[in-house]
């Protein structure tokens, strides 16, 4: 799959301005901090905002009462100065898994979406657990046309939309945009029709079926 | 104003020292750089929560990447202070939360690019962060005291309702009032 001039529009749905302060300043964990980078990576508006803050941390840097160094720093730091270019930058690797997929996102899974090993949850939804951070952070495969079953949350659930689109009472949700429901939204998410709904979803909490079925599949499904 | 031409002209010489390292290897240069951001950064992580020893053994480490890492400073994106900030960052995150930092590529083919509208109000990175400054100290002090703990805390949420008394979720909805009054004031000084 290619690039298209589709998949370049700027997304409308962003990420929580307090997340984009947290990303810059460093104290966002890895789960959620993943989800944030692939979605700058879709979102010029919000690249800007973390260039923002981080111009700011360097400002405070600046202001900072400086604390005085040990003596001999120096020569020390100056002792493990090696002379050539550093062999660890990253040079780019012969690119592995979907082009469509930015990163990093695309690095953390290593493979093309066909390849990953889904697992089936309910009917017209697959997922794909990324290991980080405690089984936080996944990637959905929702079917074309498929829904969801109604839940709402413990805790707090991004989705970021990857291809394909999704709507539910709070809107429409296509490439790049970002949703963040907590426990006050209840909701029963509709993939759209133009093909499977590739999402990356983190939460801090496990989901609650509200439904009539979901109320007797909560103990079963994982989600 | 002699502040601003003086703070305009060490911002310059920084950003010249670092592009000297990561082109020329300059062992000057980097001992110029050394003088002024190693004591900077060994504050910000000692305020971070670091014992003192700790802060300068992973000041140590982060001068080593500054030198390891020069070649990919580029001053039209980002002043010499702003770029120590995310080297000193990121170690810390390396060092002391054992997590990776999923960063964007700028190379990468699926990236959305700014928009030539967006384009247009380039402005340098010098003066991004003289704005940015300016943003800042327009907020009325309890937001600004919000914004400045964001920086300097371990887990900032908690600790500014540690301090405040308010809330966690109180605390969340202040900071993005004080952001939201942060990015208004940004583009009044423009």
């Amino acid at each position: 799959m290619r690039v298209t001039d589709e998949m370049r529009q700027a997304p409308v749905h962003h990420v929580d301005e307090t997340m984009l302060m947290a990303y810059a300043t460093g104290s966002l964990p890895e789960a959620e901090s993943l989800l944030v980078a692939t979605h700058l990576a879709l979102c010029p508006a919000c690249r800007g905002a973390v260039e923002t803050y981080e111009a700011l941390g360097g400002d405070l840097m600046e202001d900072i009462e400086a604390e005085a160094v040990s003596p001999g720093a120096l020569e020390a730091v100056l002792s493990r100065l090696d002379t050539g270019p550093d062999p660890r930058i990253e040079r780019p690797a012969a690119d592995i898994g979907d082009p469509t997929l930015p990163q990093p996102l695309r690095g953390y899974l290593g493979q093309t979406l066909d390849a990953l090993p889904w697992r089936p949850v309910i009917r017209g939804l697959h997922e794909y657990d990324l290991g980080i951070g405690g089984a936080r952070v996944k990637m959905l495969r929702i079917e074309a046309g498929a829904g969801m079953p109604q839940h709402s949350h413990e805790g707090t659930e991004h989705t970021l939309v990857l291809s394909g689109s999704y709507g539910d009472t709070l809107g429409t949700y296509r490439r790049g945009d970002v949703s963040t429901t907590d426990a006050s939204v209840d909701h029963r998410p509709l993939a759209g029709g133009e093909g499977p709904c590739i999402c990356l979803t983190v939460v801090d909490a496990p989901l609650r079926l509200t439904g009539p079925l979901g109320r007797f599949l909560n103990p079963f499904v994982r989600f | 104003m002699a502040e601003t031409i003086d703070s305009a002209t060490l911002a310059r010489e920084l950003a010249d020292c670092l592009v000297r390292v990561g082109r020329d290897r300059d062992r000057g240069a980097f001992a110029r750089l050394f003088a002024h951001f190693a004591p900077r950064v060994k504050a910000y992580l000692h305020r971070l929560g670091s014992d003192a020893g700790t802060a300068e053994e992973l000041m140590q480490e982060v001068m080593v990447t500054v030198w390891r890492r020069a070649e990919t400073y580029d001053p039209q994106q980002a002043t010499a202070a702003t770029w120590l900030f995310t080297v000193a960052r990121n170690k810390r995150i390396d060092a002391i939360r054992r997590e990776r930092r999923p960063e964007i590529d700028l190379n990468d083919p699926a990236l959305v690019p700014e928009t030539p509208a967006s384009a247009d109000d380039m402005v340098t990175a010098r003066q991004q962060a003289d704005r940015v400054r300016q943003a800042l100290s327009r907020l009325p002090e309890e937001q600004r005291e919000l914004v400045v703990m964001s920086f300097f805390e371990e887990r900032p949420h908690s600790a500014i309702a540690e301090v405040t008394g308010l809330p966690l979720g109180t605390v969340k909805s202040r900071l993005r009032l004080a952001l939201g009054r942060l990015r208004k004031a940004l583009r009044e000084v423009r």
